[in-house]
């Protein structure tokens, strides 16, 4: 176990810990936008930075990064670190005026308002690629990735519009934070509108009740994984035995 | 390694003492026709049967780029500038062979006193100390025998033949080497770290990215020295215990990487590269990737995800890329002068190397000159050497009789220094601790006709253009404050515009995840310190006062001065200049005009002004 | 314009001389990119199932870097540096006429296919600024009236 100190309370700590687990662990607050628990941190939206001594050196790190050390002494509500939280709540306030999420959390940080000009599109995505990475890290697809560069980045299908690679299972839609990536199921087909393109899969009927119960290309990609027969994945869950 | 030298002393032997005609192919001489001019003078030779008594030497760039084309004449060392195509027959038919001194080629000195005849004497060269960079003017970078020929590669030589790892370390860190790619980390630490690193293979990389625009330094040695960079390399691939090297080299260098690549293949087949090298038992080799065109790729992360063929995205470094680099194995990355000076600090000494110096910078440091300068090219100088002596005595003051008003160091990330600071030293720390840095090398003059707060948006835009987009403060914000600086161009900003943009620059330099982010209010927030008044001209009195912001400014015919030659209305794209008469200065309509300037640059008469 | 069609040779050509090695992914994509004057889909489609590298992150890389462009081009590039010495000296002023003579934006590519006009952040040629250079030949010491006469030497 390691100690470290947390807006000066005394914790312990596993080897190996990020401070943003550590301190979660022991219910000190620190705000983030771009971390799930399901896949790697990745340290773009800088809300979870926090000033950490170490020795003599004192320093702005990014805790869901930053791992404990012994003798640690991290600050989460210095000036500095509130400017910083203040700065990105601003800029995504402007970035995304209409995203329920957005003005929620910026108010949970009092903040109202933002000094900046709205943007014109309606746009709700962060760009926290938490999409991007679950796809990748967890369903294993990478059917959607992050396009393009700087201010012109947007996550987006190959050429915004080569669906191959997507099973349509929805990770994305769950994971986002700010209900970028929408999903509506019709009938038989499935539609997911990312923030680039929209596009319809098809559904799997079930073979007792008939109703739609999930996409073909994701029943297929099961089967393929599972190894299973492809006839234990005809019934829906509530016919299943 | 006996072999070695008696390769040296062959090369020496079959070289007789020939005259040579040394013609700069660099970049800049290029343009000028620097390859048909060396093929003009090859064909003079074999027309005159003088193969044997006259040599050709393409050679790398010599820095004095504002007087390209350059030619030297060997062994007399006669100094021709501004050579073109047609000066050809008579430098062949005067000089070479009658030794005679052509003298409208030669310089002359800004006060027109004195033609200087040698290389050395041109004040350009005189205050210079051109450790690494002068090799360039005296071999063909494709040709591994001109190098050899200067005592290249005796310093690999000898430490594979009588020095430890860790003795290559202790040397180096006694020369007191900082890196020259911006940040000035001393190399050898790096080097140590990566040796006592866990993880196999160690890799070393060279950073030829060079995407601050206005540093070309990094592109003239890998084009005309590649060897001195290879050399230094593969030291520090023995030091720090790695068998794999990479140069990561700007796409839009394809000379640079022309020139490594061949270099690549002579060392080998002379055994500097490959397996055992000069018998030593140590294998070193190394691999050339090219860039795509992404400023943010010459950081350290960015550019390790880029060699390994993804988005050059950076990541946090809170544990260092010298223990977790390239593929997650200990990298030492290091900037190509920075390597170009390992092979020098090994041959000549660690207490020579310290002896050049500032109390915390040691050695040289090479600047590419550029902007409003006489005398624009690349300097290299010693470390400690005051900016007004640069500015001044090498660069020869500002053009056309203007004022001197800032000069940039540091690049993007840097800051614009005022005049009342120009006899700071260039050294690491003092550069840093006037909000500027040392950076790659850019030094940009500026006159009084650039305006201050235009340059501070030009940077901006400049960033916000290669953010990668990753995180917000950077991605965000610097759009944010480059909007804001577009508003106060346009005469559209408010005086609380300023402090809101210092709030800015202080957040995202704490909050943003890489270097770019970080360093990227400098010049922002230099120009709001030194050149406050700029920035309440164009805010209170709506006015550029450099002229520059087009919303700002009008162009307006100077009647006394106007002809009425009608020159400027046939050059006016949109017609928005009107001739009345001939006796009556020619008008132009402010509702058409696109203040696009040519009118002012066609005029003879110093008729039209911006107001 | 119609997209181009590919050969499979040519690509595999170009996969070998970098021994397929997923690390020189923007190399491959370099190469094709000089091939084609442009990175057809189907290329890319092609490079992402032979080195095994999915889609989606091969399009992320040629829609990350600078050099590579997705549509066909121009028969002639212009390149108008932008770098800091020739921005000092109005290269602001050299674009803005080149926009004007050539009737198309920064980064667009005109209607008859002649010209494709982009911007760069130096070219290393900073002595000779403002600088503009079409299909690699450089042109130094640029003024706003230099610019008609230049692109007249194209055709
Ligand atoms: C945005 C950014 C761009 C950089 N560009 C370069 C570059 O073009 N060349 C370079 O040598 N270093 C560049 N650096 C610095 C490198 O990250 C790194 O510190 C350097 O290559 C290390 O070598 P050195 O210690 O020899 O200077 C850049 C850093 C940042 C943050
Ligand atoms: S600071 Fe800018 S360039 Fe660096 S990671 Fe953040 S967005 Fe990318
Ligand atoms: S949670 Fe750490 S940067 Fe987003």
């Amino acid at each position: 176990m390691i100690t470290l100190k947390i807006d000066g309370r005394e914790i312990n700590a596993e080897p190996g810990k990020t401070v943003l687990e550590a301190a979660r662990e022991n219910n000190i607050y620190i705000p983030t936008l771009c971390v799930n628990e399901a896949v790697a941190a990745y340290g773009a939206c800088r809300l979870c930075m926090v000033e950490v001594t170490r020795g003599n050196r004192k320093r702005l790190v990014a805790s869901c990064l930053y791992e404990v050390a012994e003798g640690l002494v991290v600050e989460t509500r210095t000036e500095r670190v509130v400017n910083i939280r203040r700065l990105v709540m601003e800029l995504l306030l402007a970035r995304c005026p209409n995203s329920s999420e957005v003005i929620e959390m910026a108010r949970s940080m009092g903040i109202d308002s933002s000094r900046f000009q709205s943007e014109e599109d309606d746009n709700s995505c962060v760009l926290c690629a938490l999409c991007t990475r679950v796809c990748r890290e967890v369903v294993g697809k990478s059917a959607i990735s992050l396009v393009g560069r700087g201010t012109n980045r947007k996550v987006a299908l190959p050429f915004c519009e080569d669906t191959d690679a997507c099973i349509a299972c929805g990770s994305c839609v769950y994971v986002c934070p700010t209900g970028a990536i929408k999903m509506e199921d019709n009938g038989d087909v499935r539609r997911i509108t990312w923030p680039s393109s929209t596009h319809e899969f098809k559904m799997k009927k079930c073979a007792s009740c008939g109703s739609y119960f999930a996409p073909e290309k994701q029943i297929s990609f099961m089967i393929q994984k599972t190894g299973l027969e492809a006839e234990k994945f005809d019934l829906c869950m509530n016919c299943r035995p | 390694m006996e072999e070695l030298q008696k390769k040296r002393s062959r090369i020496m032997d079959s070289r007789p003492d020939v005259s040579t005609i040394a013609v700069c192919c660099g970049t800049g001489c290029q343009a000028f026709g620097g390859e048909k001019v060396a093929q003009a003078f090859r064909e003079k030779i074999a027309e005159s049967g003088l193969q044997n008594s006259v040599a050709i030497k393409t050679t790398g760039c010599h820095g004095f780029c504002e007087r390209g084309l350059l030619v030297v004449i060997r062994p007399q060392n006669i100094f021709y500038q501004r050579v073109r195509l047609e000066d050809v027959d008579e430098i062949f038919n005067e000089t070479v062979i009658n030794g005679k001194i052509i003298e409208r080629l030669l310089y002359i000195t800004p006060d027109g006193s004195s033609k200087i005849t040698s290389e050395e004497e041109v004040p350009f060269y005189k205050k210079q100390m051109r450790l690494i960079f002068g090799a360039n003017g005296n071999i063909d970078p494709a040709e591994i025998d001109d190098y050899i020929a200067i005592g290249g590669y005796s310093a690999i030589a000898k430490v594979l033949s009588s020095m430890k790892p860790e003795q290559v370390i202790e040397e180096v860190s006694a020369a007191g080497l900082r890196g020259r790619g911006g940040g000035g980390f001393p190399a050898a630490t790096k080097w140590k770290s990566t040796r006592e690193a866990e993880g196999e293979p160690k890799y070393v990389i060279c950073n030829c990215d060079e995407g601050d625009p206005g540093a070309f330094m990094d592109r003239s040695l890998m084009e005309g020295n590649p060897h001195s960079i290879l050399e230094g390399m593969i030291i520090g691939a023995y030091a720090s215990g790695s068998n794999t090297g990479f140069i990561y080299i700007r796409n839009e260098y394809p000379l640079a990487v022309k020139n490594a690549e061949i270099a690549i293949r002579q060392a080998e087949e002379y055994g500097l590269l490959g397996e055992n090298i000069l018998g030593s038992g140590f294998n070193f080799s190394v691999h050339i990737n090219r860039g795509g065109g992404a400023f943010v790729c010459g950081e350290s992360t960015a550019l390790m995800a880029s060699i390994e063929g993804k988005v050059g995205e950076p990541r946090a470094k809170y544990v260092h890329t010298s223990e977790r680099g390239l593929y997650d194995r200990p990298t030492v990355l290091n900037n190509v002068e920075t390597w170009a000076n390992v092979p020098l600090i090994i041959n000549r000494g660690s207490a020579w190397f310290a002896s050049i110096c500032t109390e915390n910078s040691k050695g040289t440091k090479i600047f590419s000159l550029v902007g409003k300068i006489n005398n624009t090219g690349l300097v290299e100088v010693p470390m400690g050497i005051t900016l007004r002596e640069i500015i001044y005595e090498i660069g020869g003051g500002i053009p056309d009789g203007k004022r001197f008003k800032a000069v940039l160091t540091g690049g993007p990330s840097g800051g614009c220094i005022p005049e009342n600071l120009l006899d700071l030293p260039v050294d690491f720390d003092e550069l840093t601790r006037v909000g500027s840095m040392m950076g790659s090398g850019a030094m940009i003059v500026m006159d009084e006709d650039n305006c201050m707060v235009d340059i501070a948006r030009y940077f901006l835009k400049f960033l916000e253009e290669e953010s990668c987009g990753k995180c917000v403060p950077c991605r965000e914000g610097l759009k944010r404050m480059r909007q804001i600086l577009d508003d106060i161009c346009e005469g559209k900003g408010e005086e609380s515009h300023l402090e809101l943009l210092e709030e800015m620059s202080a957040a995202i330099g704490d909050g943003a995840l890489c270097g770019l982010g970080q360093t990227a209010p400098n010049p922002v927030l230099t120009t709001l310190k030194y050149f406050r008044d700029e920035y309440i001209s164009h805010i209170v009195d709506k006015k550029c006062p450099a002229g520059v912001c087009k919303a700002l400014i009008s162009y307006h015919i100077v009647n006394e001065n106007c002809t009425s030659c009608r020159l400027c209305v046939k050059k006016c794209p949109v017609g928005a200049i009107e001739f009345v008469d001939k006796k009556i200065p020619v008008v132009i309509h402010q509702d058409l005009c696109t203040k696009c300037g040519a009118c002012k640059e066609t005029c003879k008469f110093n008729a039209v002004e911006i107001r | 314009m119609p997209e181009i069609s590919v050969k499979n040779e040519t690509l595999n050509c170009i996969l070998d001389r970098y021994k397929r090695d997923r690390g020189q992914l923007i190399s491959i994509l370099q190469d094709i990119q000089a091939e084609y004057n442009y990175l057809p889909r189907e290329a890319v489609k092609f490079v992402s199932s032979e080195l095994g590298i999915p889609l989606s992150q091969v399009y992320s890389v040629a829609t990350f870097f600078k050099a590579f462009s997705l549509q066909p081009r121009g028969r002639h590039t212009i390149h108008v540096c932008m770098g800091t010495a020739c921005h000092v000296r109005g290269a602001a002023q050299i674009l803005q006429q080149m926009e004007n003579e050539t009737k198309t934006c920064c980064g667009e590519t005109t209607k008859d296919g002649k010209f494709t006009l982009e911007s760069v952040n130096c070219v290393g040629a900073c002595a000779l600024g403002p600088v503009v250079v079409v299909d690699g030949e450089y042109a130094g010491q640029m003024t706003v009236n230099k610019v008609k006469p230049l692109l007249e030497k194209y055709d």
